[in-house]
């Protein structure tokens, strides 16, 4: 009886909390499994079991390739664009300069702005227009003397989702600036005397004292953007609407579900997504705790 | 250093503990339900008094215009029965088509909603979700008043399950006239080699030949160029039967479509269908091929005066036929006002609604007793051009085809945009049929 004394108060306070995750979040998400491996499409409400039947269809369907395609593309652009961007901005801002908070806020603000409206105005910007009819980014270009660097931006057929994640990276470098400077700031003053005081440069102090200490530091950063960038949506919805050419798997989910009305298969989109980004975050969540549980 | 003594936090008295964690529950008991009662909103009681609730996504422009004026007379014909008008804004329905989807799963549905007439209501009559209104045709005569070509279209296994209130015409090519005499384009095609000579005088002359917008016009695109190669009888078989997608007639379309799409802008995928209609109204491009709802675009908010300004024509190879669409109103089951649901789609139906709504929205009425002195310039066209064409229902808005098959269609032309790999495409398309029927 003394054992109940000791938790049962705390588990009930967080027994509501308890409660609704379990509905709202596990509950309808084993929902979705259930709808994901059934035969609903458009009014056929039979909930037959079909096993992994949609699944397979997917594994088969040239346009779920694309998006995939489409995604890896835009994954890619975006960490390296945030990780290197974002690294960038937090050495700068490591060496204290005058103003280092208003700097820091202005490099963190594009986060705060929606991805629907940045994705707009970068619609505008990556404006594929040729010629004559040129607008946005490829106009300045012309402007300034470097046409060449006038492209169809999103519209690409191969590599229009690189264009994509420009977006992206511009909300989320501020971020992962912020994240490598408390990384920056976490390596202890004494380390870096010592190095100093060994004959090591400036450079050599970074490489050798400072980045190692980061690694933790990146890696968060690496699970954050990737899990972002699996989940976009809004953003490429902004850009390109309903279009194939610039289709994620998220958009898909949404065509499948709203206009077809096959929800088995939207379902079961959701759930890869749901898995993709579980691969990436359990381990991480999971090496997290050890680390706590360590120190 | 001094000892590490562990400081103890606090501790709360159970009791504390104990009636917080109640607290937490109760306020959670009572917040979960109030939460769900937040998004039935829109729903009322069905009220004792009688009323028309109307669903639509008829909020802007000349739609809603005409919508006003449609209410008025019904309020003042039934003073008894007030129109409500349950409008969601937004994306040529697909709002309000997620919002009555969720209402009609939750067995409250509007007295009436909007939608496109043809296979796009199948969703709704497989469902069981409308009633079939066929004794509302027998009581006022519709079917003799409309043509039979669109009524056929409109009927499910021997059943119609809407009124159409108007018409919009597919098949329509627009175009610059001053555009068409710099380029030396003396006669407006109605043939396919016509079309691609002047293509290509227009290309020659520094112009877009043929300015298009996003996917959803590439489709609106290809369909026009379906029906004008195999005609509309074999293009009504396609849909019916999901046969005939594996013939030469088919395979020639594509190709030929794959032929006009090098004729078009390449940033074509960045543009909206007004966008692409204001590159023939700024001279930058010579054609242009968008439903009649363009008309409007040209007319009041580029301003442009028709026949100088701008012109029209049927799509080439198109000539004499009809590729229509139509916004229609349907009976739901268990409308919680059936009788006044039942007047209202009398009075669609009826010539003084569609010829006041129709000159305002920009349409013509689906009866064939349009009056056209009311009509402006490309109306009075479309409406004599609807008394003798045949028709072809349109694909991309929703006649021909349920909302499952024109996904099928979509992925197939997206992926065909990609690789234009014909052969390809056209398997695609058969397979899409294959999966529909």
């Amino acid at each position: 009886m003394r054992g109940v004394r000791r938790w049962g108060p705390g588990l009930l306070l967080v027994s509501p909390s308890i409660i609704l995750i379990a509905v709202f979040v596990y509950g309808l998400i084993g929902w979705n499994l259930r709808v994901s491996t059934s035969d609903w499409r458009e009014a056929n409400r039979t909930n037959g079991f079909v096993g992994l039947d949609v699944y397979k269809e997917l594994r088969t369907d040239e346009r779920w390739s694309l998006d995939l395609r489409h995604l890896f593309l835009f994954t890619i652009a975006f960490v390296v664009g945030t990780l290197v961007f974002g690294w960038l901005l937090a050495l700068l801002l490591d060496k204290g300069v005058k103003g280092e908070g208003f700097f820091r806020s202005i490099y963190l603000f594009p986060m705060a702005v929606s991805f629907i409206a940045s994705g707009i105005v970068w619609r505008w910007l990556m404006n594929p227009a040729p010629g004559d009819r040129a607008s946005g980014l490829n106009v300045v270009f012309d402007k300034l003397g470097v046409g060449f660097l006038s492209n169809q931006w999103w519209q690409h057929p191969e590599w229009g989702a690189l264009a994509l994640a420009l977006p992206a990276v511009w909300a989320l470098s501020g971020y992962v600036m912020a994240l490598f400077l408390a990384g920056f700031r976490g390596v202890p003053e004494e380390l870096r005397e010592a190095a100093r005081m060994d004959g090591a440069s400036e450079w050599r102090v970074y490489r050798h004292v400072v980045f190692p200490f980061l690694r933790p530091v990146t890696l968060a950063a690496l699970i954050i953007i990737g899990h972002i960038s699996i989940k976009v949506f809004d953003l490429i919805v902004a850009i390109g609407g309903k279009q194939i050419v610039t289709e994620v798997p998220a958009i898909y989910m949404w065509v499948l579900i709203y206009d077809a009305r096959d929800y088995a298969k939207g379902a079961a989109i959701a759930t890869l997504l749901l898995v993709g980004i579980s691969i990436l975050i359990i381990p991480y969540l999971v090496y997290t705790v050890r680390q706590e549980r360590r120190t | 250093m001094a000892r590490n003594e562990k400081r103890r936090l606090p501790r709360l008295s159970r009791g504390t503990v104990f009636r917080g964690a109640l607290l937490a529950v109760a306020s959670v008991l009572l917040v979960v339900p109030a939460a769900s009662y937040g998004g039935k909103k829109g729903v009322e009681k069905t009220s004792a008094t009688s009323q028309l609730q109307v669903f639509s996504w008829w909020t802007g422009g000349g739609e809603a215009h005409g919508l006003e004026k449609l209410i008025a007379i019904w309020n003042k014909q039934h003073p008894g029965t007030p129109f409500k008008n349950e409008t969601v804004a937004g994306g040529a329905g697909t709002n309000a088509k997620a919002v009555l989807a969720q209402r009609l799963a939750a067995k409250k549905p509007p007295d009436s909603f909007q939608g496109h007439a043809g296979a796009e209501l199948l969703d709704y009559v497989k469902a069981g979700q409308v009633e079939p209104i066929d004794f509302i045709y027998k009581k006022y005569g519709f079917a003799k008043i409309m043509p039979k070509g669109l009524i056929s279209q409109i009927t499910y296994k021997g059943h119609i399950y809407s009124v159409p209130v108007n018409i919009h015409r597919a098949n329509v090519l627009w175009y610059n006239p001053a555009v068409l005499k710099k380029a030396g384009i003396t006669k407006v095609p109605t043939k396919w080699p016509e079309f691609i000579t002047a293509l290509g005088k227009a290309k020659t002359a520094g112009v877009i030949p043929l300015s298009l917008g996003e996917q959803w016009t590439q489709k609106h695109l290809l369909e026009t160029v379906m029906i004008a190669t195999i005609g509309p009888a074999r293009w009504a078989t396609l849909w019916k039967t999901g046969n005939g997608w594996n013939t030469p007639g088919v395979t020639l379309a594509l190709n030929r479509y794959k032929t006009l799409l090098t004729y078009t802008n390449s940033d074509a995928a960045s543009l909206t269908w007004q966008d692409a209609s204001k590159l023939v109204a700024d001279g930058k491009a010579a054609f242009n091929i968008m439903g009649d709802w363009a008309d409007g675009y040209y007319r009041i908010d580029l301003k442009k005066k028709p026949k100088t300004g701008y012109g029209w024509a049927a799509t080439p190879g198109t000539g004499g036929i009809y590729d229509w669409l139509s916004d229609s109103f349907t009976l739901p089951k268990g409308a919680p006002h059936r009788a006044a649901a039942v007047l209202w789609l009398g009075f669609l139906g009826s010539r003084r609604a569609q010829d006041t709504f129709n000159p305002v929205k920009g349409s013509i009425p689906a009866r064939q007793d349009a009056n056209p002195k009311l009509y402006d310039t490309y109306l009075k066209w479309a409406l004599s051009q609807w008394k003798t064409n045949k028709l072809a229902g349109s694909l991309t808005h929703g006649v021909v085809a349920s909302n499952a098959w024109n996904t099928d269609v979509d992925t197939a032309l997206g992926l065909f945009l990609q690789n234009k790999d014909v052969a390809k495409f056209q398997t695609s398309l058969v397979n899409a049929a294959n999966k529909n029927t």
